[in-house]
């Protein structure tokens, strides 16, 4: 097991060189000038090309390349072309609020999709299995950032029970972890109980049955341990598009995270934010699925077995 | 029991699908099974209403998208402007009528773009397996380290906005998806026997590619790809959202529901009506999705 | 006569399926004594499955519904017990062993856990004593204790349905019914299994019901055969009559295509033709198209059931003298 996390993890290092690779090579053929960025549009030419030369911009691609891939690993992201900090610490210092958000997110997902999934699996064509698949399908169909405004709009402006932006307490966090839970627990929702059908259909469920065990038990002993390895895939996967979908929700409610960071430095220009920003979320996304696939292990012993 | 005696009449259906006179009974099969399904068909009835509504704009808006009238801003929904007027005095309603043309033609330009790009190099990845397979495979595992709006923001930021560049970056940014997913079933679909009995009377590979694995490996590909038109144009909602996506005065929705997110305490009709339009459209093509999948797998509905 | 155990009387079962209603069971009547083995003996799709999941009361529904009859079991009605009382001899005074051994196992337990649930369930055992009984019973059925804790996937197909026999005794029931045991091993596996089932089934002595479309098992293992064709019981008789005197057609032309190594047959007699379909199952008797012997009358008019001298009852116009058998 403890081999198979560290192959894993050993594995990470290619696909996170590739991501770089990627995000350096568009950030490369972006047109504009890292330089003009950071002096102003009115700098002497001179001066533009001499922060050029001090900067490296001037030297092939795939030197660029390497020096940055190098700085990286040191955790040197470079410096933003608008403030002049450093990226690294940019980020990090906004992490934590989209880690917050992504969580709260994630947790209002799971705690709503399973078990309505289950109900809904169970009670299938039933009353509430209806309602509950006409709004999860409503779920994944409304526009994340449509749907802040419209809470903003009923919650905030009408209502003023709740504040329509701004990061600190509790009752800011309700609304951006609403709008972006939602359509992954709609997702959830519907995973789940699709899974939860395919798994009451097997023949263990039928020797459950046959032993004469309560239909709870078949459900909660049998059914769901199996029902949910699919759940946990679509969780992590989830967890990804929540890490996306933060860079919209945010802009919307002011929320100080990476996603906010990136949008503004997507406007400024400051293509080095955007770089370490991508580059991190990349990581994290691919440390929550390394996380699902572990979890995997756990939950399903044949694959336990294959990790050997 | 019954289910047995089910699997086996399918799996006999399934054996006789390569074969060339089936293949259109298998379709209307499909059809037949598609029609039953009450809310599949309400899905594609909306579709096609948006569809015409595209195609028919000129007709049916009452007024000129571009046409301003700064008398008359942020006008709330009455006779002459049945969704109220914008920022500009522009009618909103007719500015969601040619909506529709962007949003629908973002999301199947981009889809197909994904389709075409991202099941060759699934096709090709399962079809020869080996080294080409694993190459294939690893570049498309770092596309998919990146959460796919991110990866669209990228490429948008980089090379700037529009139609075509946004219909590109989206498409780009779902390549992964089908080439995993086209992959999959080709080698499924390649260990058969009809594929083994075609190489034996020596057709060639492009032939049993484009002949027996393509029109086989459909099912999965039209479900994904119908539902991909919904997160296609979701996307590009949410790139021109963010101001990265189609440029004014485009009627796009996303940009709209931007452009009426600052007026929202005052003037909130701008931005709700553009976001029901989009989420009519994903919901229906949701239904449609949905549906497709149930009728292309009978095993799970019963 | 012995004690009847199960008495099964005009059993009425069907499906409803997009394209219509099947009658998967249809007016299905036999009876099983204390101690005897049924075999109940049929194609793929002729009921077998579903008259066993009848008994147990496990019939999916929907789309399955029992629509008629009485299920006699120690002279008490199945069929009206409800759900609780029914769980109580599910497993415990009645269980069954399935099919395909490789998905009737929960993947994600131990199958020492899967056997010990039963005996906790109903023998009120402590979790410790059902573990050990579980141990035990692995023994039994020939697989070494220190393997209860391992998945059913680090077992063969073989080993796997030693488990599922092991769990179906656990709690010594009187009726083991057993639907196609063997039909999913290796022939080697089979005999295997078969033997150890016949060995526990005297051991224990339960009565059982082994649902097979394999005469050579029954041969080997029944003491009473039911042959079915299309949801009903064409004939049931006990093994030898059967084995020597076959009657009805359908279970000659059984008999005619399987090769033999006592007579010499230049050639096979197979039955011609297929299964109906059971949505559309022909009027009159449901065998008629496939019958050699078959008449105007058989297309119109449903037999009914004959007993004869020997014991054997059979549902065939044939021996009801309204068709003659050729000879």
């Amino acid at each position: 097991m403890y081999r198979y996390i560290l192959k894993r993890l050993l594995m990470l290092i290619p696909v996170m060189l590739g991501v770089s690779l990627v995000v350096f090579t568009i950030m490369y053929f972006t047109p504009g000038d890292p330089a003009k960025v950071m002096l102003g549009e009115r700098a002497p030419q001179a001066e533009v090309e001499a922060l050029r030369e001090q900067m490296g911009l001037n030297e092939p691609f795939h030197k660029q390349y390497i020096s940055f891939i190098s700085n990286a690993v040191r955790g040197d992201l470079g410096r933003s072309l608008v403030t002049k900090q450093p990226v690294a610490t940019e980020l990090i210092s906004r992490f934590p609020a989209t880690l917050k958000l992504a969580g709260a997110a994630v947790l209002i997902s799971i705690l709503i999709g399973i078990p309505v999934g289950i109900i809904s699996a169970t009670k299938q064509y039933s009353l509430f299995d209806m309602v509950s698949m006409i709004f999860a399908l409503i779920g994944v169909s409304m526009p994340n950032f449509w749907q802040g405004l419209m809470m903003v709009l009923l919650f905030s402006v009408t209502l003023g029970w709740l504040p329509s932006s701004g990061y600190g307490t509790f009752s800011h966090l309700i609304l951006p972890a609403i709008t972006i839970g939602t359509s992954s627990a709609a997702i959830i929702t519907r995973m789940t109980r699709s899974s939860m059908l395919e798994v009451v259909r097997q023949d263990y469920i039928r020797t459950a049955r046959a032993k004469g065990l309560k239909e709870n038990l078949v459900i909660n002993r049998h059914a769901l341990k199996n029902a949910l390895i699919p759940v946990v895939t679509v969780i992590g996967l989830q967890f990804g598009y929540l890490l996306g979908g933060a860079v919209l929700t945010e802009t919307i409610f002011a929320w100080p995270g990476v996603g906010r960071l990136m949008v503004e430095a997507i406007r400024q220009k400051d293509y080095f934010v955007v770089q370490g920003g991508v580059l991190l979320i990349a990581l994290m996304f691919s440390l929550v699925n390394l996380g699902v696939d572990i979890l995997y292990a756990f939950l399903d012993p044949r694959i336990k077995a294959q990790y050997k | 029991m019954k289910t047995t005696a089910e699997q086996q009449v399918k799996t006999i259906n399934d054996a006789k699908a390569p074969q060339k006179p089936k293949k259109r009974s298998q379709w209307a099969e499909v059809w037949r099974r598609l029609k039953r399904n009450k809310m599949a068909m309400f899905g594609l009835v909306i579709l096609i209403v948006i569809i015409l509504t595209a195609i028919f704009a000129d007709f049916i808006a009452p007024h000129s998208y571009r046409e301003q009238n700064l008398r008359n801003i942020n006008q709330p929904p009455s006779a002459e402007h049945i969704l109220g007027t914008d920022d500009l005095g522009r009618d909103v309603f007719s500015r969601i009528i040619y909506g529709s043309r962007v949003s629908l033609q973002v999301g199947l330009v981009a889809v197909g773009i994904s389709i075409i790009a991202g099941g060759s190099l699934g096709a090709i990845a399962g079809y020869y397996g080996g080294k080409l397979d694993n190459i294939i495979m690893r570049i498309m595992d770092v596309f998919l380290a990146i959460p796919q709006i991110l990866l669209a923001i990228a490429i948008v930021s980089a090379f700037g906005g529009g139609l075509f560049k946004v219909m590109i970056a989206v498409g780009i940014s779902s390549i992964p998806t089908y080439a995993r997913i086209v992959r999959a079933s080709v080698i499924t679909i390649k260990e058969q026997e009809f594929i083994e009995a075609a190489r034996a009377i020596g057709a060639n590979d492009f032939r049993i590619i484009s002949k027996h694995i393509i029109p086989n490996s459909m099912a999965p590909i039209i479900v994904q790809g119908t539902l991909g038109v919904a997160g296609a144009i979701l996307s590009a909602a949410g790139l021109s959202f963010i101001g990265l996506g189609i440029e004014p005065p485009t009627p796009e929705w996303g940009a709209m529901l931007s452009n009426g997110r600052h007026i929202i305490r005052t003037a909130p009709h701008v931005a709700t009506f553009p976001g029901v339009a989009i989420m009519i459209t994903i919901f229906s093509l949701n239904l449609l999705g949905d549906g497709l999948r149930d009728a292309l797998d009978p095993r799970l509905k019963q | 006569m012995s004690e009847t155990i199960l008495n099964i009387k005009s059993l009425k079962v069907e499906y409803n399926t997009q394209e219509g209603s099947v009658k998967a069971v249809d007016n299905l009547s036999f009876s099983l004594n204390k101690g005897e083995t049924l075999g109940l003996v049929g194609e793929t799709g002729a009921g077998k499955t579903t008259t066993a999941l009848s008994i147990m009361q496990l019939v999916p529904n929907p789309p399955g519904k029992i629509v008629d009859g009485e299920i006699y079991f120690n002279g008490i009605n199945l069929l009206n017990q409800k759900n609780d009382e029914m769980r109580k001899i599910r497993g415990n005074k009645i269980s069954m062993i399935f099919q395909d051994p490789m998905t009737s196992l929960n993947p994600v337990m131990t199958v020492g856990s899967q056997i010990a649930e039963t005996i906790m369930l109903h023998q009120k055992f402590s979790k410790k004593r059902a573990a050990e009984k579980a141990e035990e019973m692995l023994d039994l059925v020939g697989i070494p204790k220190n393997r209860a804790g391992e998945y059913p996937h680090q077992f063969s197909g073989g080993m796997r349905q030693r488990v599922g026999i092991a769990m179906a005794l656990s709690c010594n029931p009187e009726l083991l019914i057993s639907d196609e045991p063997t039909t999913a091993l290796d022939v080697t596996i089979q005999a295997q299994v078969l033997e150890l089932m016949k060995k526990l089934k005297e051991q224990f002595k339960t009565s059982m019901l082994l649902i097979t479309h394999d005469l050579g098992v029954v041969a080997e293992v029944c003491d009473k055969v039911a042959i079915m064709y299309a949801g009903k019981v064409v004939e049931f008789a006990d093994v030898h009559t059967l084995f020597t005197k076959p009657k009805h057609p359908y279970t000659k032309g059984l008999f005619n295509s399987i090769p033999s190594l006592d007579e010499e047959v230049d050639r096979l007699k197979p039955i011609k033709g297929t299964m109906p379909d059971p949505t559309n199952l022909p009027r009159g008797c449901s065998f008629h198209p496939r019958c050699p012997y078959a008449q105007e009358i058989c297309k119109v008019q449903e037999p009914d059931i004959t007993e004869l001298e020997d014991g054997t009852k059979v549902s065939c116009l044939i021996y009801q003298g309204l068709v003659s058998d050729g000879k």
